[in-house]
């Protein structure tokens, strides 16, 4: 029997947890409903020593340390523009945190099994948090190489995927009923090694504008792999923990998947139906306009209304804080400058309002989407700065290009488009901006952050 | 206490309750948020810390745990790690609302952005 006073103090870290989420939910209270949370979870390790008798303390203290020391350092030395794959990768170790748990569990449970004592749902719960725990894990390092692009960004296929993807699907839950009517360890091992086959699979079709998505979906897949282990190891904090994620993060990328036009199912089948063949993911070799910064400068300098659409290619080259002053310029020379966020810029949505709020870009220049569309025929200039697939007219007028359907920032209705670029590169969905080519558009190569100097340069020498 | 509901129907009532309170809680998130929420909510599921304590505690052979510490470690760094991003991601957002307060929340950051460069 657990003590009445762990179990309380359990019931107040699932409390902590809830108020956590909610607070979250606004800017406001955001911070300190975090820090709420991890009062809850900090409040649920300590306690959890008295729950039962714990063997072994000074080794799982010492693991504990470790990976404190472990998380702390990866949270702090991230860049902002790698948290996403950082997420990922959190949410990877959780899951496969959960699936180990449930094996042990399952160790256990087989010896007593052959007294005859266990539940079927106590093992099926234990199947079901083994199979989507290692599935969360080995999708999000997928995820997270997608990220990190150690891989190719684009949608991987290959014959038979669907095939391998069903068929591993169908073996890993006919082993779950083995388990369940014949307990032992090995089913479960199996199952874990389908279940990472199975993440695998899921993911390497998805294409790289997709992915927070899919992120989210692992989020919440880990949640339910923990509140079926929670039932498992009769602990009810895990329970509603695993829960409230699972409930919260499914919700949640539903909501990620609107704003991006998406269906759940067109995310992740999408490309199987073939729906993005159209990337090239080459650099196109079609003519375009190509400028100087002076040129630049004479055009920023002497409008009156300008918008910024920055995009994740700004935040890689660290050229947040030269824009920042860019824009402190023209707007002392009376220009009107907004910037225009489209909730995905960047890897995730609110990506993009995080990186500017690093460089400390008044907030009441950023405009959502929204707010900022209409302006865009008004605008003398429109600066897009590493952006690309958010501006690009494909999503309105190509029923195949796989960003099809997902809103777009008006940039070609503006007078005057300036694209500031690396290369011909297409952006991360991999397909060719038809915008790149159209007469009032021009085109600034070069790195970022040293185009964006020279920028502020001939401004500030007009 | 021998009461008249089973105990698996007060589990399945308590998962039922909390897939309410979790979809109520985040209903009406703005679009910037979505990413701390994310990063936040993936934070919370680390709290299987609890369980990998609790298998490994009772673990029996070398191999369990071992298998069991691994647990606690990639735990610890799900939970821990996801707290303190989540932290500085919002740290940022809240930086730039007051207005005189953003230059100290602002310092911060910018050290140590120099030192991670």
């Amino acid at each position: 029997m657990i003590p009445t006073w762990v179990q309380l103090a359990y019931l107040l870290a699932a409390v902590c947890f809830i108020v956590a989420l909610k607070g979250l939910s606004s800017p406001r209270t955001a911070r300190r409903g975090n820090l709420i949370g991890a009062v809850g979870a900090l409040l649920a390790t300590v306690v959890v020593f008295w729950e039962r008798d714990i063997d072994h303390v000074l080794p799982i203290l010492v693991a504990i340390a470790v990976g404190s020391v472990a998380g702390v350092a990866g949270a702090q030395r991230v860049q902002m523009t790698q948290m996403p794959q950082l997420v990922a990768l959190f949410n990877g170790v959780g899951g496969g945190a959960a699936a180990l748990v449930a094996l042990l569990e399952l160790a256990e449970l087989g010896e007593v099994a052959s007294l005859g004592e266990v539940a079927e749902f106590d093992l099926a719960a234990t199947a079901f948090t083994v199979l989507i725990g290692s599935l969360s894990f080995s999708g999000s390092l997928v995820t997270f190489a997608k990220l990190q692009e150690l891989m190719t960004t684009r949608p991987v296929l290959f014959p038979g995927l669907p095939v391998a993807f069903g068929g591993s699907l169908l073996a890993a839950i006919a082993l779950s009923v083995l388990l369940v009517v014949n307990p032992a360890l090995w089913p479960g091992v199996v199952v874990a090694v389908l279940g990472l086959v199975v993440g695998v699979l899921l993911v390497l079709p998805v294409g790289g504008a997709d992915v927070p998505i899919v992120i989210s979906l692992l989020n919440a897949f880990t949640g339910l792999s923990v509140a079926a282990g929670g039932y498992v190891l009769g602990n009810t904090l895990l329970l509603v923990a695993g829960t409230l994620v699972g409930a919260a993060g499914t919700f949640l990328t539903r909501l990620m998947a609107t704003a991006m036009g998406r269906s759940l199912a067109n995310t992740l089948f999408g490309a199987l139906k073939g729906g993005s063949t159209l990337g090239a993911g080459e650099a196109s070799d079609r003519p375009v306009k190509s400028t100087a910064p002076e040129d630049v400068a004479i055009l920023l300098g002497y409008a009156q209304r300008v918008l910024v659409v920055p995009g994740y290619g700004l935040a890689v080259a660290q050229a947040q804080h030269t824009l920042r002053e860019l824009v402190d310029v023209l707007t002392e020379r009376g220009v009107q400058v907004d910037y225009a966020i489209h909730p995905v810029a960047g890897r995730m949505p609110g990506h993009m309002n995080v990186l500017l709020a690093e460089a400390q870009v008044p907030y009441e220049q950023l405009k959502e989407m929204d707010e900022i569309n209409g302006e865009f025929k008004e605008a003398d200039v429109v600066l897009v700065v590493g952006a690309n697939d958010v501006v690009n007219p494909a999503a309105r007028t190509t029923p195949g290009a796989p960003i099809y359907g997902m809103p777009i920032l008006n940039a070609d209705e503006a007078r005057q488009v300036v694209f500031m670029k690396r290369s011909m590169r297409p952006g991360f969905a991999g397909i060719e901006n038809e915008l790149l080519f159209e007469p009032q558009t021009t085109l600034l190569f070069g790195d970022a952050k040293q185009t964006m100097s020279k920028l502020l340069n001939a401004v500030k020498a007009l | 206490m021998d009461s008249a509901i089973s105990a698996e129907v007060v589990w399945l009532t308590i998962f039922i309750l909390s897939v309410f309170v979790g979809v109520e809680v985040i209903s009406k998130v703005s679009s910037t948020l979505h990413t701390p929420l994310m990063s936040g909510a993936n934070a919370i599921h680390g709290v299987i810390l609890v369980g990998a304590v609790l298998v490994t505690g009772s673990a029996e052979s070398a191999a369990a745990l071992v298998v069991g510490l691994i647990a606690v470690v990639l735990a610890t760094v799900n939970m821990v790690g996801g707290f303190v991003v989540t932290d500085r991601m919002l740290q940022m957002f809240g930086g730039r609302r007051r207005e005189q307060p953003a230059d100290s929340a602002g310092g911060r950051s910018g050290s140590t952005k120099a030192t991670r460069q």
